[in-house]
């Protein structure tokens, strides 16, 4: 599905990371592989560190600390939020939302909309054109877009297909009306027949927890996860992003009549560095032009690794400059969608660790 | 022939790659191997192994991997 949006702009964004950063070489021995051919997947995969929250830590934990981070400097005003989205596919609970959560947390007022939204590494784009959407609606000027994950909780420590490369993160992004904006160009599809290839099976209404579901059990190829687990079908998966990614962004590329060369940077969800090298030489994008350094940084933390791959690659860029982006999510659902647009000059666009 | 069985015994040095009439239903290579064998074929022959073509079928013999490997512009 293919669609446009107008007078729209993003006012900044925030990107939120728990303190918690563990190496790859420390986590080794918790798998049942050899430690010499894990190590082997370092390089490929881009596997370094990731940053993972504690225990106790929720996702309303980190949104709020973000939110209060922004009012504490004076770059946002709570007053002046009309909605509230969150995209996550780990809320604090089943019942509330976790945005009522966070509206009262953070002591917004009481006539937003607020909005959970299940999405995993297409979330960013979903959030988006959520919130382009509900600022073409009377009263609403200005959204907030909190994207936040911290699925290691449901990867087992034991699984190296997938372990090494899950991340915690949050990000805050502002979006309000602004006339002068450049038209954005979104494409969004969906195919819930494969929706098996990156899937919790149990915890949910299909198969509630019981004592067996949260058993450890080896899955056949050396792995060690249970039902209440994050289960990937790497070859699928891989399969599909390969397939897919490719022509989405070509056709969003014709669709919005800008040659591939015209685009400043291609910012994509960042699920390893193998599979993006991959998409890149397939598309033909320069490797400076598609920044691939999240996973080996802080981990892929599903939908959040596009606001983090903005703040940590272009930061200083986008508070000085415009730069014409093409942004792609692609993951659990199945969900694959992209987006063109003009990114900057932002009020803000920085990274704030957080005590979780 | 020779290169590509050197890549295998550095990835898996466990096994005899000759003995086997079929690596992935031997259970010899699985997804990450596949992974580092075309990160090596890439750097060792110069080119780079569409994604389409990364597919257990085409690693199951010597065979195989170098049909895909010409496929993909590589010089056996």
């Amino acid at each position: 599905m293919r669609t446009t949006f107008s007078g729209k702009r993003i006012k900044g964004i925030l990107g939120l990371l728990p303190h918690n950063e563990v190496f790859f070489e420390d986590e080794t021995e918790n798998y049942s592989f050899p430690a010499v051919q894990t190590m082997k997947l370092k390089k490929i995969m881009g596997y370094e560190k990731h940053r993972l929250v504690n225990d106790k830590a929720a996702v309303s934990d980190l949104c709020v600390f973000g939110l209060e981070y922004l009012f504490d400097k004076g770059i946002l005003h709570k007053e002046e939020i009309d909605a509230l989205i969150l995209v996550t596919q780990s809320p604090d609970y089943f019942i509330p939302p976790t945005s009522n959560v966070i509206q009262g947390r953070a002591g917004l007022r009481k006539d937003i909309i607020c909005m959970d939204i299940n999405q995993g590494c297409a979330g960013f784009l979903v959030g988006l054109m959520q919130a382009f959407m509900l600022l073409d609606l009377d009263n609403i000027k200005q959204v907030a877009l909190l994207n936040a994950d911290i699925l290691s909780r449901k990867v087992s420590n034991r699984d190296r297909n997938s372990f090494p490369l899950v991340g915690d993160a949050a990000s805050v992004t502002i979006i309000e009306r602004h006339e002068e904006s450049q038209k954005i160009f979104f494409d969004i599809n969906m195919d819930g027949s494969a929706c098996g290839a990156l899937i919790i099976p149990a915890g949910g209404f299909r198969q509630p927890s019981n004592v067996h579901t949260s058993e450890l059990s080896d899955t056949g190829d050396g792995n060690y996860r249970s039902l209440e687990h994050l289960t990937m079908d790497g070859a699928a998966v891989f399969s599909f992003v390969q397939s897919e990614v490719p022509k989405l962004i070509e056709g969003i590329l014709q669709y919005s009549n800008i040659g591939k060369d015209d685009i400043d940077y291609y910012l994509f969800h960042q699920p390893n560095k193998f599979m993006l090298e991959k998409l890149a030489d397939k598309l033909k994008i320069p490797y400076d032009k598609m920044p691939m350094n999240v996973v080996s940084n802080y981990g892929n933390s599903s939908g959040v690794t596009i606001p983090i791959n903005i703040v940590h690659n272009l930061s200083s860029l986008l508070v000085d400059e415009q730069l014409k982006c093409c942004l792609a999510g692609f993951g659990s659902g199945l969900t694959w969608s992209s987006m063109v647009m003009t990114l900057g000059k932002f009020d803000f666009c920085e990274m704030a660790v957080t005590p979780y | 022939m020779d290169k590509i069985i050197e890549i295998l015994k550095e990835i898996r040095p466990e096994f005899n790659f000759s003995e086997s009439s079929n690596f992935i239903d031997d259970g010899m290579l699985d997804s990450f191997d596949i992974i580092a064998l075309v990160s090596q074929i890439d750097e060792a022959y110069g080119i780079s192994i569409d994604g389409m073509d990364i597919v257990p079928e085409n690693f199951e013999s010597i065979e195989s991997i170098e049909n895909m490997i010409r496929k993909n512009g590589g010089a056996i």
